[in-house]
């Protein structure tokens, strides 16, 4: 049994209790019917998103769901074609900023000494300084942040809260039998940090996956929602940006500033309902009991 | 003492690498924008002024980077922030102390408020596992905890404001009435402050009750209460003195580490209800490229924070004899 074997059944074990768990479970199923507008946006489209050639603050109607902007543009079809760009964020930085958790927390704890010291400094350093106006100071310099900006300064704040975790985690870890054993072997750093160190570690990385995508959806979205994002890219933040611009909650076109954020509400309850119950993995203690255990208890 | 020495020491690195965060962002950007700022301000103010804005942000290069640094660094320290473009020739401490108390008050009470009811919701539904608040209070706060903060805003805006009527829209007063100090002035000021406190209050609320909850059920659980119990205690005496309060203490901590969160969310909350606070002005100065103001707030608003995990550390340790053997 290697590392793929450890792995593999840590997935399985999740992917069991997705199937038991209710809030796992709707969580899983947003994720994917996201995932699919994202992949095929123009099934979903009925209207060219920037197409500004339809009565403009146009209600309600079969033809246009969400009524239409005060430039005349589908609401429905901006909100299908903007789920790409925060779905993409999501993944990305989600994942980048695991992968620099996991390096960093990893590396600090499995080393120890000074090179432990440095890193945890410099993690509880990039901890501490508040993030959002962080970002906004840099993104204000640049004006108009394009994707791969926005990625770069999202995953560039967003790593230290999860290599925290992921050190005291592993720290708590490393002076175990089965690693001390390991090592006893003469096993290589490599073989001890992959295969003993971090499949153990496997629910507690998925959940700060989760918790960075969030992060980085909420995020993005308050940029654009300021205009520091492209105001010209299709995106939920953006959209959001326009309607405000434009008044349109005053001028009675509250759908077309309201529907985006339930639309970013859905991708991060989804993200939020799986990280909740993979925290449940991760502790057992936090899993759902039965409430006659503590019956005739009450304060 | 050793343990305060350490987190002292904490605090100056964290402000010092801000500080230097803030002095090398403008240097890194491409096409320094901070040059075309201070085209804008030449032949209106004194050179001296010129030349702190031109080693705040590296304009003039014909100085070394590392006397920049330390000039920068001393002009930091001796609080010359520089003059705001956006409200010129006021200093840039100037337009920072005017919008301070209202967001100390909004941003300060609707935190607090929302740490104590949250912490106090977590504790309970913990307490009654499996009981009606604890079967709804998980999940409502994890979806309420996915919309944007600002969004909560725009939504009550648009309910309670234009569609109910019940409060004003925008501001943190009313432009017809005289900022004086009256009663009906007062009144005026909490009349703008219900909504933005609402907002801040139901988006933070959810993650103090879920830490809380986590910790408590951990806590729960320990010999200690299962000694009370036994001992026949009330019930009402083991939740809040033996229990809560030590379920209390790692999220003391949380408090301070969330703080930054609760911060940013208040930055868009203030932004959409045009009040008056450091959060909007933040947006101000920079969609108006007023880099000095945007500058000196994200140092007022990291020193905030700081401060404030350094409190709660402390009061941590005090409270808590555990933390300090680390």
């Amino acid at each position: 049994m290697g590392a793929l074997g450890t792995v593999g059944r840590t997935l399985l074990r999740g992917l069991r209790f997705l199937r038991r768990d209710k809030k796992a479970m709707a969580g899983s199923i947003i994720l994917f019917a996201l995932l699919v507008i994202t992949a095929f946006p123009s099934w979903f489209t009925p209207h060219d998103p920037s197409a500004e050639i339809y009565n403009p603050g146009a209600g309600v109607s079969w033809d246009h769901l969400l009524g239409t902007t005060s430039f005349g543009q589908d609401v429905f079809s901006q909100l299908m074609a903007g789920t790409r760009q925060s779905v993409l964020i999501a993944l990305i930085v989600g994942l980048l900023s695991t992968v620099l958790s996991v390096v960093i927390g990893i590396t600090a704890a499995y080393t120890g000494g000074w090179v432990d010291d440095t890193l945890s400094l410099l993690t509880d350093v990039v901890l501490v300084i508040p993030t959002f106006p962080l970002i906004i100071v840099i993104v204000g310099y640049v004006k108009s942040a394009g994707f791969w900006l926005m990625v770069f300064v999202l995953v560039f704040t967003g790593w230290s809260y999860g290599a925290r975790q992921l050190r005291v985690q592993a720290l708590s870890l490393r002076n175990r039998d089965y690693l001390l054993a390991a090592k006893a072997r003469g096993e290589s750093s490599r073989y001890v940090i992959f295969v003993e160190l971090i499949p153990p570690m496997t629910s507690l990385i998925v959940a700060n996956f989760l918790g960075a995508a969030l992060y980085a959806v909420l995020a993005e979205s308050g940029l654009q929602f300021v205009g520091l994002g492209n105001i010209n890219e299709q995106s939920w933040g953006t959209m959001l940006y326009w309607a405000q611009n434009n008044e349109a909650l005053q001028t009675g076109l509250p759908l077309w500033a309201l529907a985006p954020g339930v639309a970013i509400a859905v991708l991060g309850s989804g993200l939020a309902l799986l990280n909740y119950a993979f925290d449940e993995v991760a502790n057992p203690a936090l899993r759902p009991v039965r409430a006659t255990k503590l019956k005739g208890v009450r304060p | 003492m050793r343990f305060l020495a350490r987190r002292v020491g904490f605090l100056l690195v964290a402000l010092w690498a801000a500080l230097t965060v803030n002095f090398f962002i403008p240097r890194l950007m491409p096409g320094n924008p901070a040059e075309a700022m201070m085209a804008r301000f030449k032949g209106h103010i004194n050179p001296i002024a010129i030349h702190a804005l031109e080693v705040a942000f590296g304009v003039n290069t014909h100085q070394s980077l590392i006397s920049a640094y330390f000039e920068y660094l001393n002009n930091t320290v001796h609080g010359n922030l520089g003059i705001s473009l956006l409200n010129f020739p006021l200093p840039v401490s100037t337009v920072i102390g005017r919008a301070l108390p209202w967001s100390l008050g909004l941003v300060g009470l609707s935190t607090i408020l929302g740490f104590v009811i949250g912490t106090a919701l977590g504790a309970i539904s913990a307490w009654r596992r499996g009981g009606l608040l604890d079967g709804v209070l998980p999940p409502v706060f994890i979806v309420v905890s996915a919309f944007p903060y600002f969004w909560i805003g725009l939504l009550s805006i648009w309910l309670f404001a234009l569609t109910l009527g019940w409060f004003p829209i925008l501001g943190g007063y009313s432009e017809t009435v005289t900022p004086t100090l009256t009663f009906s002035f007062v009144l005026d000021i909490l009349d703008h402050a219900v909504l933005p406190a609402f907002t801040i209050l139901i988006t933070s609320i959810g993650g103090w009750i879920l830490t809380m909850r986590n910790n408590m059920i951990t806590v729960v659980a320990e010999d200690y209460v299962k000694m009370a119990r036994a001992k026949g205690l009330k019930p009402r005496r083991i939740l809040w003195q033996y229990a809560g309060r030590n379920a209390l203490l790692p999220n003391l901590t949380g408090f301070a580490m969330s703080l930054g969160f609760v911060i940013s969310g208040a930055i868009l909350v203030e932004y959409v209800f045009n009040y008056p606070g450091v959060g909007f002005l933040l947006l101000q100065a920079v969609q108006n490229e007023d880099f000095p103001l945007m500058q000196a707030l994200f140092l007022l608003i990291t020193m905030a924070v700081l401060l404030a995990i350094f409190v709660a550390d402390i009061a941590t340790a005090l409270l808590d004899p555990r933390t300090r053997t680390n």
